[in-house]
């Protein structure tokens, strides 16, 4: 009996071996590339020969990077804070409240999620040129918002259900008005999935390609994603390969954090919108 | 889709305030209680009231970043439009349309679109399915195996790209020296099965994580009661895990087709469309942003708009009750 279980454990050991190989090493290869010298960058090798910091030194003395580092930050906070409000006003109210066109925001909220994002680029385009908003801030906080609310409700919905929600009557028998058992008393035992929805939104807003490489056209709004695909090196003639990697494991770092210490909020943030559906 | 949502937006506000007038009309109290069961307590009025005053924040954005924008796509794509001549600027009707569709690019594009997301979407579901058994049924080292399988998923596709373009890259890349003289990226054949495989190491995880969900419901009584009935491992998962999964599969392969649908980023990084690898997306955006041409732009937004219209058409009809949030309007 203890022979099998150990001839399982070891079987279930190379699985888990094979998944941690396979997720792992794309990230390993382009960690390993940044800290690769000029002279042993094309050597086709997985592990540096000579190790150096010099492309992340590269890539912070120049504007272009820094630039769209703080652009890629602030917009996605800004972003995330706002669909999060949004979301779990909406999510309150879908999971506590009784009334009519209920089902219609979740249908719609469901049909966004589904949204072929590139549909929207040509017309947001033009729309964002006649207002001023393309190549700005709020040009690209507005789309993220929209496709991240989906998300944030839905999770949030899921965190809200799970709620003791017997507290929240308490607290109107003590006289509390509906908004009050809401801010006082459900919102804090509300925050594990708020923080939750957080990430998963900033994780989507810090992603995005398209619309930031469709809405912005200058240094004043581009995010490191589209930065990452105009880096051209210092000169002309400097091959920009270990600049590009080293912003990469740059932009990379924020969300291998957020897995490694949130690996269990994050998995069942994902899975419990998932199981309501 | 969301056109639709506009009207019967407008109805239930409509409904909202027929009910709050029609308790001061010159209907008689009475009958007005008959005909609703319960009548609207002053408390429930608000309840109404503070639902919509929450929900309608989120609900203005949605509409307004998404239905306006595409109506307006539409008009868009009946012009002759092209940022480079404005002066040229006319009203075409459907010229755009028989342009498009008569264009081998937008064919092969759509061909392409079409391959990736079949593959793709397959593959990740035989993978994702494995991985989502090891993810929830390991002995050894859970965290561990979940930790790393987030990675793919939270990681900025456009990184995930440049890895695998530096890997394929001959002299630079472990892959390329390992697999091919040649270089992969510059053939169409395998620039298509490289841009798969990123596709699929990067959305595996997403699609697990979903079917997870759905090996949470199948309960361990039944797994250990078809065990001592001597089912073999098979015929566990096949007649008991997979009825249950049922739903969570059907929502993970809607959600992933969609997904897999719009592919752009990693063919952007990966070969940017050379060699005849452009997916739908991607020629959009090139007659948009690089071409400038913001009638044939639309043309092909609403087309890709359309299609993904159908393709979910097709998923909600095929497995009907199976839509995610079908059973959330039920009050718990």
């Amino acid at each position: 009996m203890a022979d099998t279980t150990t001839r399982a454990k070891v079987r279930w050991g190379l699985l888990d071996l094979a998944v941690v190989v396979f997720a792992l090493t794309p990230v390993l290869w382009i960690m390993s590339l940044s800290f690769k010298t000029p002279a042993t960058l094309t050597d086709g090798k997985f592990i540096p020969r000579e190790w150096t910091l010099e492309n992340y030194r590269t890539i912070f003395a120049t504007d272009q990077f820094v630039r769209a580092l703080v652009n890629s930050i602030g917009i996605a906070l800004i972003a995330t804070s706002i669909a999060v409000v949004l979301g779990a006003m909406a999510a309150y109210a879908i999971s506590r409240l009784d009334f009519p066109g209920k089902r219609m925001l979740i249908g719609v909220s469901l049909l966004i999620a589904m949204f072929p994002q590139v549909s929207l680029v040509s017309p947001l385009f033009e729309i964002e040129r006649q207002l001023g908003l393309f190549d700005t801030w709020p040009g690209l906080i507005l789309p993220y918002i929209t496709f991240a609310l989906p998300l944030a409700i839905y999770t949030l919905s899921a965190f809200f259900k799970q709620i003791p929600w017997d507290l929240e009557k308490a607290a109107k028998m003590d006289g509390a008005t509906q908004g009050q058992a809401f801010r006082r008393v459900i919102a804090p035992l509300a925050a594990p999935g708020l923080f939750t929805t957080a990430i998963l939104v900033f994780i989507f807003c810090w992603n995005d390609f398209l619309f930031a490489i469709s809405l912005t056209s200058t240094e004043r709004s581009r995010t490191v994603p589209v930065a990452l695909s105009f880096f051209t090196g210092a000169s002309q003639f400097e091959d920009p390969t270990g600049a590009i990697c080293a912003a990469a494991v740059v932009i990379t770092v924020p969300i291998i954090l957020f897995v490694l210490f949130f690996q269990r909020r994050i998995v069942s943030g994902l899975t419990s919108g998932a199981v309501k559906g | 889709m969301s056109i639709n949502a506009t009207p019967a937006g407008a109805d239930v506000a409509a409904d909202g305030t027929d009910s709050r007038s029609g308790r001061h009309a010159t209907v008689p109290a009475q009958r007005d209680n008959r005909r609703r069961k319960v009548p609207l307590s002053e408390n429930k009025r608000a309840e109404r009231k503070l639902g919509w005053l929450l929900c309608a924040p989120a609900a203005l954005v949605m509409l307004a970043v998404t239905a306006y924008p595409i109506l307006y796509s539409v008009w868009l794509s009946l012009q002759r439009y092209d940022l480079r001549f404005p002066a040229e600027r006319e009203f075409i009707g459907l010229e755009n349309y028989v342009t498009v569709l008569t264009n081998e690019f937008w064919w092969t594009a759509f061909g392409v679109t079409m391959l990736i997301t079949v593959v793709t979407v397959a593959v990740e579901l035989v993978l994702g399915m494995g991985l989502a058994v090891i993810m929830h049924r390991t002995l050894v080292g859970r965290g561990i195996v979940r930790t790393s399988a987030l990675i793919p998923y939270g990681i900025v596709t456009v990184v995930a790209a440049f890895s695998w373009r530096y890997a394929w890259t001959p002299g630079t890349g472990y892959l390329a020296n390992l697999f091919s003289d040649g270089a992969p990226l510059t053939e169409r054949a395998s620039s298509l099965a490289i841009i798969m495989l990123a596709e699929i190491w990067k959305t595996t995880p997403f699609m697990a994580l979903l079917l997870m969900a759905g090996l949470a419901l199948v309960p361990e009584d039944l797994l250990k009661a078809a065990s001592t009935d001597g089912a073999t491992a098979w015929q566990r998962f096949t007649k008991v895990m997979l009825p249950v999964m049922k739903p969570a599969i059907l929502v993970a392969l809607l959600f992933r087709t969609l997904d897999a649908f719009r592919v752009f980023d990693n063919i952007y990084v990966l070969t940017s469309g050379a060699n005849e690898t452009s997916s739908v997306s991607m020629i959009a955006y090139n007659n948009l942003i690089r071409g400038l041409n913001l009638g044939i732009g639309s043309t092909m937004s609403v087309l890709i708009f359309i299609t993904v219209a159908i393709i979910a058409f097709i998923f909600v009809k095929l497995f009907g009750t199976a839509a995610p949030g079908s059973d959330d309007g039920e009050r718990r």
